[in-house]
């Protein structure tokens, strides 16, 4: 029946599917193989006495096989759970394992503890929430890097900025005294608005509008002479920081000074001119001095600068700005 | 069957097929020629019929065959993605919605999303909002250099280094973060030694996004570049359309003070065109009434949406007995900051109640997932 020793006599020398072999030493692919060797002492087949420990879903057991049940393969192992606590499981060995060889409780007791390691290494690695890995589908890059890149080219991201730029300063999104614009072209957004109110009273203001939104680059040096004959017109605004004076000085106005008008306009360019440039330079280069606290630097001098000529520059704009549309409609 | 052309092809000698070949090009082009120029005279004389035929021809493209999502915001469904929503005039735009029912029920919808307290004014317009900008764990030079960038685009930006070790999950930094009053957290991630995408956190309470990164280019690597300054810069969001666009645009508007400072002339734009999100940021000039010079600062990179998730990023043990393993160099001043608070609230408890500690959730919840099969044709875009 059971023999040991034929066993062992065809593994080692004839065959065994469990047996690995490498140029060193043979190892055993057995799962009840305590050592993972292939010897005489740790082969599980080749012995009828033999005690070995397995983990099962993170439980331990000790698993023994005796001579007595070596005639019915179904029983042959006996299964006993080993406790959690590493100290209870190694005592447990010892007590059923009692008058065993002492290699077997010796194997047991390290297999133990090696089992007992890795359960703690797995617990720890699976508390921890390691990064996801996600391969990279070079087919779906390719594809999406085509498509930025005619996306991007669609946007046409400068023209697009610039609309949008244009249209809150249209709109006046930047207040009613914009720390970002050129005084000039503040003073040109407030004259077309004026220009559109007036002519749209008189029901051609559409018109204007449209033909106005249209002008290209080429209208645009037009647009600057006619922004330089209404030099005047931008110092209005900019230089009334109170409601009352305007209201008084246009009453002045209409008393009359027309007489004064043309003398004055001469003058009036030359000083608005001459005042431009500063301006010019302070919007574009100075003001990107982050701490500066930018609204007191800017007006100030210009106000004072602005003192004299103003008044009666305001009056003439005003009057002016209607015939000056109006000959603009004409052209257009 | 048409009577067939004569086709020089047909000719077997290849002197004469060319010679002929090449005739029959020329009268072509010619031909064409011709045609331009009398219109380019028509079109001279009579402005309209210039302005007809531009109203009339309008290649199709993928922007104005876009297939229709019922999610849309706009009026028309059609509508150029550039007449999408400007940051400045955001608040003002909502309650212009038209009166259909479910552009109401979308308005109340985003009047109500996390965002609102941002937009209700009632945070400092002086202050801008706390942002702590941050790497993957290991990161290298490259992803260091591009969050210099992003320290010097959002005007309340911090950036710190992500600690190596365990318990440094990017839902228990938010928390953190989200305990110290940052309003958001950046994550720029980073793969093959190159930053590779950027998870958005919006705290305390998310959502959370992640995007898909590319092309940047640092500002050193712009030519004609511009200086930045410190000034709060004016936003600009274009193309968002739809509830998932406005959500993610309103998310970027929440980086920046609710007032620019208009005098810095900074402009920061995020445009979608495609679901591409291009960052772009200019200082800019108004020549003319029509007219506006730019001059890019940088950076430039452009964002793809891959997933929208409700709250915090998720960590998964949270509560885990792993705590006493987690803070092994940051004890001590674990222990002093929540003993601050436990005296805090010894003396007036209420003021500490109020202000709940802000923890991770421990499962995700996602809005919307980017899959490649969602994109049944070329001309299905989600923002």
């Amino acid at each position: 029946m059971q023999s040991d020793d034929v066993i062992w006599s065809v593994i080692n020398t004839q065959f065994c599917s469990y047996k690995v072999k490498t140029a060193t030493q043979n190892f055993c692919r057995n799962e009840y193989n305590v050592t993972g060797l292939c010897n005489r002492q740790s082969c599980p087949l080749a012995n009828s006495r033999y005690a070995t420990v397995r983990e099962k879903e993170g439980v331990l057991y000790l698993y023994v096989k005796t001579i007595e049940r070596a005639h019915s393969p179904a029983h042959m192992w006996e299964k006993i759970r080993l406790s959690n606590n590493y100290t209870k499981a190694l005592e447990q060995i010892d007590k059923e394992l009692i008058h065993w060889p002492n290699f077997t409780i010796h194997k047991c007791k390290q297999r133990v503890t090696k089992i007992t390691q890795y359960l703690i290494k797995m617990r720890r690695l699976a508390l921890r929430q390691q990064p996801k890995l996600i391969g990279v589908k070079k087919k779906l890059d390719r594809r999406e890097a085509v498509r930025e890149r005619k996306a991007l080219s669609a946007a046409k991201l400068e023209r697009s900025i610039e609309a949008e730029l244009i249209e809150r300063l249209k709109s006046k999104a930047y207040g009613d005294m914009p720390l970002n614009v050129n005084e000039a072209v503040w003073q040109a957004v407030l004259d077309r608005e004026r220009g559109v109110e007036t002519e749209g009273e008189k029901g051609k203001g559409r018109g204007l509008d449209l033909v106005h939104d249209e002008t290209d680059e080429e209208d645009e040096e037009l647009e600057e002479e006619e922004e330089e004959e209404g030099w005047g017109e931008r110092e209005f605004v900019s230089d009334l920081s109170g409601e009352e004076d305007e209201l008084s000085d246009l009453e002045d106005v209409v008393s009359g000074e027309e007489d004064d008008e043309e003398s004055d306009e001469e003058g009036d360019e030359e000083g608005t001119e001459d005042e431009e440039a500063p301006s010019k330079k302070g919007a574009l280069g100075k003001r990107k001095a982050p701490s500066k606290p930018q609204k007191p630097p800017r007006k100030g001098p210009e106000k004072k600068a602005r003192r004299g000529p103003r008044v009666e520059v305001e009056y003439e704009q005003e009057m002016e700005s209607v015939p000056l549309t109006k000959e603009a409609i004409a052209n257009w | 069957m048409p009577p067939s052309r004569f086709e020089p092809s047909s000719i077997r000698n290849k002197v004469k097929r060319e010679e002929i070949a090449r005739k029959q090009k020329k009268e072509k082009r010619q031909g064409k020629l011709q045609r331009r120029l009398a219109q380019a005279k028509a079109e001279a004389d009579d402005p309209l019929l210039k302005k007809k035929r531009l109203t009339q021809n309008v290649p199709r493209t993928l922007d104005n065959t876009r297939e229709y999502d019922p999610s849309m915001l706009t009026a028309n469904p059609n509508a150029e993605p550039e007449a999408g929503p400007s940051s400045l005039l955001q608040e003002g735009e909502e309650t212009d919605q038209p009166v259909v029912q479910p552009e109401d029920e979308s308005a109340a919808d985003i009047a109500a999303d996390p965002f609102a307290e941002y937009f209700s004014g009632a945070l400092d317009p002086s202050t801008p909002p706390k942002v702590l900008i941050t790497t993957s764990p290991k990161a290298t030079r490259l992803t260091y250099d591009f969050c210099d960038e992003l320290v010097g685009v959002f005007p309340g930006a911090e950036f710190i280094r992500r600690k190596k070790g365990k318990g440094f999950e990017m839902g228990r930094i938010a928390g953190w973060a989200a305990n110290r009053d940052y309003s958001h957290l950046v994550v720029v991630n980073e793969d093959m030694k190159k930053p590779n995408a950027l998870t958005v956190v919006h705290l305390p309470e998310g959502p959370t996004a992640y995007f898909k990164l590319t092309s940047i280019e640092l500002s050193q690597q712009i030519s004609g570049h511009a200086r930045s300054t410190a000034h709060f810069p004016e936003l600009v969001l274009n193309g968002f359309v739809t509830r998932l666009g406005h959500t993610v645009g309103r998310l970027f508007q929440t980086f920046f003070p609710p007032m620019p400072e208009f005098q810095g002339r900074q402009v920061v734009t995020l445009h979608n065109q495609r679901d591409f999100l291009f960052f772009r940021r200019h200082r800019y000039a108004f020549r003319s009434t029509e007219k506006v010079a730019l001059q890019e600062i940088g950076p430039r990179f452009t964002l793809k949406l891959r997933y929208l998730k409700k709250g915090l990023p998720a960590v998964k043990n949270l509560g885990a007995p792993s705590k006493p393993l987690e803070f092994d160099t940051g004890e001590d001043e674990e222990a002093e900051r929540k003993d601050a608070p436990e005296e805090g609230m010894a003396i007036d408890g209420e003021s500490e109640a109020g202000k709940k500690k802000v923890l991770p959730p421990t499962d995700d919840e996602y809005l919307w997932i980017w899959k490649p099969e969602l994109e049944t044709t070329r001309r299905t875009f989600f923002l």
